[in-house]
């Protein structure tokens, strides 16, 4: 782990708890640390996750993400096929921790 | 405790065997596997000590000692037992952990010879005759790992000759815990998120008004009908209360989209509501029924203050124990109702009325290509019935997809019914820190699953229980069993419903 991502206060699985404490450094190395090397078409996706939770807050339904990037970015990237392989392990979990932002929770 | 605290993707266990075959044991095997302990905000925030308390030993022994005086079963349960083993190969989480604390018998003598040793004129005078221990560190460790490796799902309750309810056991194993300060984090974040906000997700009115707008779009483009997804509609007829899961995730969205459909389809003036809008009461879980009293008394109010004559249970397995067997003994009686739907239906029910009666009808052409099996979800299979038919919770679901696909196999009789595996993420067990163990308890269910991919070529699994659809969404590839597609059953019925 860096230090940046050591300096930050996250819960036992790695969401930030303050998202006041989010930053792109911060994203960047989150994503290292999964060997994933963020580039545009991941900030497409971290960025409308962060403006969706200022509308809504919480996180968008993953049918309303892909429909919202779809519109925004181009149809052939409104799928989750598209979102799993930017973010393998769940558009929803893995690209919220890097936006600095909660875990949905529930039965999802 | 030591709790894990890695966030790493987990291997594939080497789960071996079948599920009619014993596995040998291997001691302590998923002793490691923790789900995190609930933080101290929480804890508190439901009026629970924050962090484990100083006389957690006295506090924790009288804690039993209420709930056994208030809950007789849990007594009858504790002193029944003749250890006849009937019980230990019926659990999917010994199945597939080997672990044999994991066997019903042993995780429920956690409690039991605690029980025996403050509780009874035997286990006190003579410990060591009757299998009676006292509550130590190390026995408390064990509570807290063990009691969250059962799903609750009471398979085992069936085998049993005396009718023990493992169940109860671990929920008032869990339910001392959380009161010495050791409750589990998924469960009672859950629980605070229902009090605070109204559902599990934690999802305001606004979000959910935008997610159900972005749902009528979609199907008046899908389909060229205006299907409304109403919340909040005074003077509606039926309330629907679904699991908030129905508004967030896949595939549980398509279900909620067909129960749109279907009620459309019918006439039925309809609501959702934005204060229960989560039919899930993880309280059922967690023992605390003061919580689950006042989760399920969300649900009488709302229908009261919308002035509806109806309550439909969308797709959620313990939402429907909880209606059907609890909400009268919770927060009845509903004298408000209709006297021709005096109680809470199911959805599943209320569409088979209609296609029964003739008012919607299905046509599985429209499901061409499609081969499903049904997974019986167990609080619907053993906590519940369904309907006016007897073993209606059986018939109901396999009836309307046996009307809305060309094809339905059942999975074998020893894994489908009352006898049904659980898919290995019930009880409060959904959560990513027991991805191992929920990996491994899914291993009967794969192995029935594989069986009849194999021999009728199954393309869809379908289970009417948001935790089932998450749960072997997540799993599934991990048997090898990715192609086969996880979904709601009014995805189907919606897909096929002739909608005008």
């Amino acid at each position: 782990m860096s230090a940046l991502i050591d300096s930050v206060d996250t819960d036992h699985e790695g969401y930030l708890k303050n998202r006041g404490d989010w930053t792109r450094e911060l994203a960047l190395e989150l994503a290292v640390a999964d060997d994933i090397v963020l580039d545009d078409a991941h900030w497409e996706v971290i960025s409308f996750l962060q403006e969706y939770y200022e509308n809504y807050e919480i996180a968008p339904a993953i049918r309303i993400l892909t429909k919202q990037i779809g519109k925004r970015y181009g149809q052939e990237k409104g799928n989750s096929k598209y979102l799993y392989e930017l973010f393998p392990r769940g558009p929803a979990k893995q690209a919220c921790r890097y936006a600095g932002l909660p875990k949905p929770t529930g039965c999802v | 405790m030591k709790l894990s605290n890695d966030n790493t993707v987990v291997d594939t266990p080497q789960v071996v065997g079948r599920y009619r075959v014993i596995p040998l044991i291997q001691e302590g095997a998923s002793a490691a596997s923790q789900t995190a302990k609930a933080t101290a905000d929480i804890q508190e925030s439901l009026g629970l000590p924050g962090t484990l308390v100083d006389d957690w030993h006295d506090k924790a022994i009288a804690r039993l000692g209420q709930l056994l005086k208030a809950r007789r079963g849990l007594r009858v349960f504790m002193d029944t037992c003749t250890k006849c083993g009937a019980c230990t190969d019926k659990c999917h989480y010994f199945l597939g952990t080997h672990d044999p604390k994991n066997m019903p018998v042993a995780r429920q003598d956690l409690l039991r010879s605690v029980y025996r040793r403050y509780f009874t004129w035997a286990g006190r005078l003579f410990p060591w005759l009757v299998g009676a221990r006292n509550l130590d560190k190390s026995l408390l460790q064990d509570w807290y790992t063990y009691f969250h490796q059962c799903s609750e799902c009471r398979r085992c309750t069936v085998f049993c000759p005396k009718g023990i309810d493992t169940s109860e056991v671990t929920m008032a194993g869990r339910e001392v815990l959380a009161s010495i300060g050791l409750g589990q984090q998924y469960s009672q974040e859950i629980i605070g998120k229902v009090h605070s906000i109204g559902n599990n997700l934690g999802m305001k009115p606004r979000a959910l008004a935008d997610v159900l707008q972005s749902l009528e779009e979609d199907i008046l483009e899908d389909t060229g009908v205006a299907v409304r997804l109403p919340l909040d509609d005074e003077g509606a007829d039926m309330l629907v209360v679904t699991p908030s899961a129905d508004f967030f995730a896949e595939p549980h969205v398509d279900g909620l989209i067909g129960y749109a459909k279907v009620l459309h389809q019918a006439g039925i003036r309809w609501t959702f509501s934005s204060e229960a809008s989560e039919a899930a009461n993880f309280a059922l879980f967690t023992g605390q029924h003061d919580h689950m009293r006042d989760i399920a008394l969300r649900i009488r109010h709302a229908a009261m203050g919308l002035g509806v004559k109806r309550i439909v249970i969308g797709e959620c397995g313990h939402a429907w124990r909880v209606a059907y067997s609890f909400l009268d003994t919770l927060v009845g009686p509903m004298e408000f109702l209709s006297p021709e739907h005096p109680r809470a239906e199911h959805i599943c029910e209320v569409t088979h009325q209609l296609l029964t009666q003739g008012i919607i009808q299905l046509d599985p052409s429209r499901n061409a290509d499609v081969v499903v099996t049904y997974h019986d979800s167990c609080n619907v299979a053993r906590g519940a019935g369904m309907g006016d038919i007897d073993g209606g919770q059986f018939k109901i679901p396999r009836a309307l997809l046996a009307a809305s696909v060309p094809k339905l196999v059942d999975m074998s009789a020893d894994t489908t019914g009352q006898a049904t595996f659980c898919c290995g993420g019930g009880g409060g067990l959904l959560t990513d820190d027991l991805m191992d163990v929920r990996i491994k308890g899914a291993l009967p269910r794969a192995q029935a699953l594989q069986a009849v991919v194999s021999s009728d070529q199954v393309t869809h699994l379908v289970a009417i229980c948001a935790i089932c659809k998450t749960q072997l969404t997540s799993v599934l590839p991990h048997h090898n069993l990715s192609d086969v597609q996880v979904t709601s059953l009014h995805h189907l019925v919606g897909d096929a419903l002739v909608l005008t």
